[in-house]
């Protein structure tokens, strides 16, 4: 006789009076119709449940049963190429099922059962085994291996282990034999708790850039594999096509992206385009290497708050493989919103702006998940972390923003003026910020160019001297201004539109090589040396205009196509015999 | 048969509490029968054992401890719906107000609706010529869309909403599937008697659905209005085929309505005292549009919102922002000028534009004309506040045709009237008519090649005059 029925109802939070069966953090079975749900809460005479799924129609009265597990996740092959709801529904799967719409109570298995991989087993007979060991691999997708490992707090002999073969995820693969001399059978599939990070053998120090083929990030504000990033920005700043084009270019080589609260076309659109892009690097689809969360902002907001940590669960899986994996969530403001909804509905006494008082101790617990790491099985991993923010009102100050600045070393602030422009991406120069500068200095000298940090040094201060005559020119107008500082807001102004806007739409300028980043780099410099040379011996800044040297500078981006880096070589040429017109 | 219950516990605002109830679910509707015969509903909204909270739509007013039977329907909130709500009047419960009776129902749908998957989605991809230069070129309306208007007391949005209605409809091949649903939230009567009329001058009233809230209605009526407007257009689109485009207006009376009923309830407020869900309980109106893989109709959102004492970093702007596909904004000092329509070009913006333009859609030129177009009347700001400090004479000669720019955009490109409807090449040609006033240089975004093949400052000149002489 189940005893456990629910007693009130508000909202997506459901409680259970005098029941003892629950423990915190374990996944529920709410109602008659299975509805998943979490237990959230528990005092002296109720226990409550957040419920993932919408609660209209559910009554009280209607069972509740534990499962006996904290709410987690599966992990195998087939998640590659996939689309999960925020708890890990395949949407694809889902919407063969039960048609265009999401209906609630519908339980699919996450992963394909009846799919067969080619695995290859990596033990035999008699091998003693330890936590993250690799036992077996197929090939998940045309880019990458899948490794299935021993459970973190596994160890002990294999008795049995399968040939190798095709197999379906819950085929027995390999079985063993612990300490106590208990045996385990172990298919391809484990399950992990969202909310645990998964345990790792160490951290490494960071030290290699995450590389985006964006020119302002990883010129001027780079962000570190293994290191977390935040992208703030009002609403039209371009936050999310940001996210979009890092997930394409970075070098990553899994990509998780969690569209949480976010638009339904936005995924949609992700999706399409994923499947069409070709991979530079491999020449193979985009999608080969993405997994897709998508919890729509129309979809219940409690598996919302999930979908983050569904994300960092499957993050943290792939590293523990040996693999660099990225992860976008877009946007965490809507996580924190998820957050202040359930925090509300449980009458929780708010802090700033209605959030709840540990608003700042979830969004570290979430990006110190990131890092750069040694797995169990000896190799190297890592997960970056790089979040959208939303902002109330474009303003930096709300609680959200501040506290996500407090746990993140990356900071790139987006300016709506310079959207407004259409500047994109629309980073704001003077107001991010990357404090892996530092760490990864050493690996720029050695694999791009001893000049590199020099050169970006000489760069911001150019930008920065703008930023103080604009301050000037604002006042009286830019044409009384001394020639040198002329200059500078010409030369300035090739740093912000031939270099630092960017265009995502163009097929040579939506990815930028290093090596063509590095020597654009150093023809701007070039140019603004020998400018300046010409203006101390009182040439006016007008004449060296007129050569129009300065906008073909602005236009390599587009001139020089990148499979063509060679031409670069020839603009130091080209700017000597046009300033040598001038002199 | 169902339980009818004698008498009320308690009573706070719209809410009464109901005790010892059994068999009720969530969100269920309830009717309540006052003793002179008169019928209320309800809906469930909150429950804890068997007491259950309920919200009465038409108010509490007259109702008593005593007075009333309340009776549990067994089901959520559903509209009737079949073909036949074309060209009727409701009100914002979804009840017939034109006297012309029930509607034969052929399908009941849940008016909360259910999320689309993502998965099931089509992109958009197909443009609305709505004949707007400053719409078409530089803010491309898609079909499928969330595009709102950011408007402010006094500026003419409804005129341009019925604009776009009129002028939209008829590039609809024949317009045989071509639908309306306008959702009126607390408007004023003469508001909601504007879009009647012009629905009429138009003749598009008989594919037209009203849902009327007026501003006295009861607010409670006022949070379903939106639901049932989206419940109608939906099944007209997905079950039926349409391409229908739904007007909401005015969003903030929406909200403001929503935070009342969320005081009363006594929850916990977020900024500005609007409860903390207001983001996702605006996504679950705004997410409704869009369009189904393999089915033709689709569902395009045009919400109107009024800013608050035109501040968009106020709460309904800022959230809507950030679930719309973007936000076309009217600019007061514009329409101070005169101008109409008064879109506020820089801070406008359609997010669907990039994919539904150019070659195969529009014109090939299309993203370049607007991204320069942009670029040079963001420069005419710039332009604009040096010469409110040293004046214009003193601006660089640069600066003083950037100020020309600016003044033959609004005045041409933006200014074009209520009875004239462009076609997007009158309008892109237009587009290179104004760059063409700005020297070559100046036109930083463009392929020289680009430039070679459309600059041409003299038939500029002649097309200017003759846009200027009309």
């Amino acid at each position: 006789m189940n005893n456990n029925v629910i007693y009130s109802i508000n909202g997506p939070v459901v409680t259970v009076r005098d029941s003892k069966d629950f423990f915190m953090q374990e996944m529920v079975f709410v109602g008659k119709k299975e509805m998943m749900g979490e237990v959230i809460g528990i005092d002296d005479h109720s226990t409550t449940i957040q419920v993932y799924e919408s609660t209209t129609g559910l009554m009280p009265g209607e069972p509740v049963r534990p499962s006996g597990s904290l709410l987690s996740v599966e992990l195998g092959p087939g998640i590659l190429k996939n689309i999960f709801d925020g708890i890990e529904r395949p949407l694809t799967e889902l919407m063969k099922s039960e048609g265009a719409f999401i209906a609630a109570g519908t339980s699919i298995a996450p992963l394909d059962e009846q799919k067969r991989w080619d695995v290859s087993v990596k033990v035999s007979v008699g091998d003693q085994v330890v936590p993250g060991q690799i036992y077996a691999v197929c090939p998940e997708t045309e880019l990458i291996e899948h490794r299935c490992m021993i459970a973190p707090k596994l160890s002990g002999e294999v008795v049995w282990a399968a040939e190798n073969g095709s197999y379906r995820i819950h085929d027995e693969i390999v079985r063993i034999r612990d300490e106590q001399g208990q045996e385990h059978s172990l298919t391809l599939v484990q399950r992990w708790p969202i909310r645990n990070p998964r345990p790792v053998s160490g951290r490494m120090p960071i030290t290699r850039p995450l590389i985006t083929g964006q020119r302002v990030i990883d010129t001027l504000f780079p962000i570190a594999k293994g290191g977390a990033a935040a992208i703030p920005g009002g609403f039209g700043s371009g936050k999310t096509m940001t996210q979009h084009q890092l997930a394409k270019w970075c070098d990553a080589d899994i990509i998780v992206y969690v569209g949480c609260g976010e638009r339904g076309n936005e995924m949609t659109q992700v999706l399409e385009e994923f499947s069409d892009l070709i991979d530079p690097k491999s020449g193979m689809p985009l999608l080969a290497r993405t997994v897709l969360i998508a919890n729509t902002s129309n979809m219940p907001v409690a598996a919302r708050e999930a979908s983050i940590y569904t994300g960092i669960t499957l993050a943290e899986y792939y590293r523990d493989m040996g693999y660099h994996v990225a992860i976008m969530a877009d946007s965490t403001s809507r996580w924190a919103e998820a957050l202040r909804e359930i925090s509300g509905r449980l009458e929780e006494m708010p802090a700033e702006e209605g959030f709840p008082a540990y608003l700042p101790s979830r969004i570290s617990q979430f990006y110190e998940r990131a890092g750069y790491v040694q797995t169990l099985n000896g190799q190297e991993g890592s997960v970056t972390i790089i979040g959208a923010v939303s902002p109330q009102g474009a303003d930096f100050s709300e609680p959200v923003t501040q506290n996500t600045k407090r746990f993140v070393r990356c900071f790139w602030a987006l300016d709506k003026s310079l959207a407004y422009a259409r500047h994109y991406p629309a980073i704001n120069w003077n107001d991010s910020y990357s404090e892996y500068l530092d760490d990864l200095s050493r690996w720029y000298d050695k694999n791009v160019d001893r000049d590199f940090n020099r050169l970006r040094q000489q760069i911001r201060g150019i930008l920065h001297e703008e930023n103080q005559l604009m301050e000037i020119v604002k006042l009286i107008g830019s044409d009384v201004l001394p020639e040198d500082q002329k200059l500078t807001l010409e030369i300035a102004r090739v740093i912000r539109v031939g270099y630092l806007q960017q265009n995502a739409y163009h097929p040579a300028d939506t990815y930028v090589p290093f090596e063509k980043q590095f020597k654009m780099l150093k023809i701007i410099v070039y140019l603004n040396d020998q400018c300046h040379k010409l203006v101390a011996k009182r040439i006016p800044v007008s004449l060296i205009l007129k050569t129009g040297i300065i906008d073909k500078v602005n236009k390599i981006k587009y001139d020089v196509p990148n499979d063509h880096l060679e031409l670069l070589d020839d603009y130091f040429g080209m700017i000597d015999q046009a300033l040598a017109q001038v002199e | 048969m169902s339980v009818q219950l004698i008498g009320l516990n308690e009573i706070n605002g719209s809410l009464i509490v109901l005790d010892h109830v059994e068999n009720v679910s969530n969100e269920e509707m309830v009717e309540l029968e006052l003793k002179d015969g008169s019928v209320r509903s309800g809906r469930v909204v909150q429950i804890e054992g068997g007491r259950a909270v309920i919200q009465v739509f038409e108010g509490t007013t007259g109702l008593s401890k005593t007075n009333t039977k309340t009776r549990l329907l067994g089901h959520p909130m559903v509209m009737d719906l079949s073909r036949e709500i074309l060209g009727r009047v409701f009100n914002g419960a979804g009840k017939p107000i034109d006297g012309l009776g029930e509607v034969y129902a052929e399908k009941q749908m849940d008016i909360n609706g259910q999320p689309l998957n993502p998965v099931a989605r089509k992109y958009p991809r197909n443009y609305i010529n709505t004949g707007i230069s400053a719409i078409d070129g530089l803010n491309t309306l898609i079909r499928g869309q969330k595009l709102p208007i950011f408007s402010g007391s006094g500026m003419p949005h409804d005129k341009l909403a019925v604009q776009i209605v009129r002028q939209a409809q008829l590039a609809e091949g024949d317009g045989r599937n071509f639908g309306i649903v306008f959702g009126a939230m607390g408007v004023k009567n003469d508001v909601a008697d504007y879009f009647r009329r012009s629905f009429e001058e138009t003749g598009v009233m008989e594919k037209v659905v009203m849902f009327i809230n007026l501003s006295n209605d009861p607010i409670i009526e006022r949070t379903l209005t939106p639901r049932c407007a989206l419940t109608a257009a939906e099944y007209l689109a997905f079950e039926k085929n349409m391409h229908i485009l739904v007007i909401l207006t005015d969003m903030t009376s929406y909200c403001e309505a929503l935070r009342e009923v969320s005081s009363s309830k006594g929850e916990i407020p977020g900024r500005k005292g609007y409860p903390g869900y207001l983001y996702s309980d605006l996504a679950s109106l705004y997410e409704r549009a869009g369009i189904v893989e393999g089915i033709e109709g689709s569902v395009t959102q045009i919400p109107i919102l009024t800013m608050p004492n035109d501040d968009i970093t106020h709460p309904i702007p800022d959230l809507t922002g950030y679930i719309t596909e973007g936000q076309i904004v009217l600019d007061r000092s514009l329409h101070q000028t005169g101008i109409y329509p008064p879109i506020g070009v820089l801070a406008s913006l359609s997010r669907l534009m990039k994919d539904g333009i150019g070659e195969g859609f529009t014109r090939k030129d299309h993203a370049d004309v607007s991204n320069q177009l942009f670029a040079s009347y963001a420069k005419v700001q710039e332009a604009r506040s040096l010469a409110s400090v040293i004046g214009e004479d003193e601006l660089s000669d640069m600066d003083k045709k950037y100020m020309e720019f600016g003044r033959l955009f609004e005045k041409v490109f933006v200014g074009q009237g209520f009875d004239s409807k462009r076609s997007i090449n009158e309008t892109l040609d237009l587009g290179w008519a104004l760059l063409s006033t700005l020297p070559q240089e100046a036109l930083d975004r463009l392929d020289p090649e680009i430039i070679k093949a459309n600059y041409d400052p003299k038939r500029a000149a002649r097309v200017l005059k003759r846009r200027l002489g009309e």
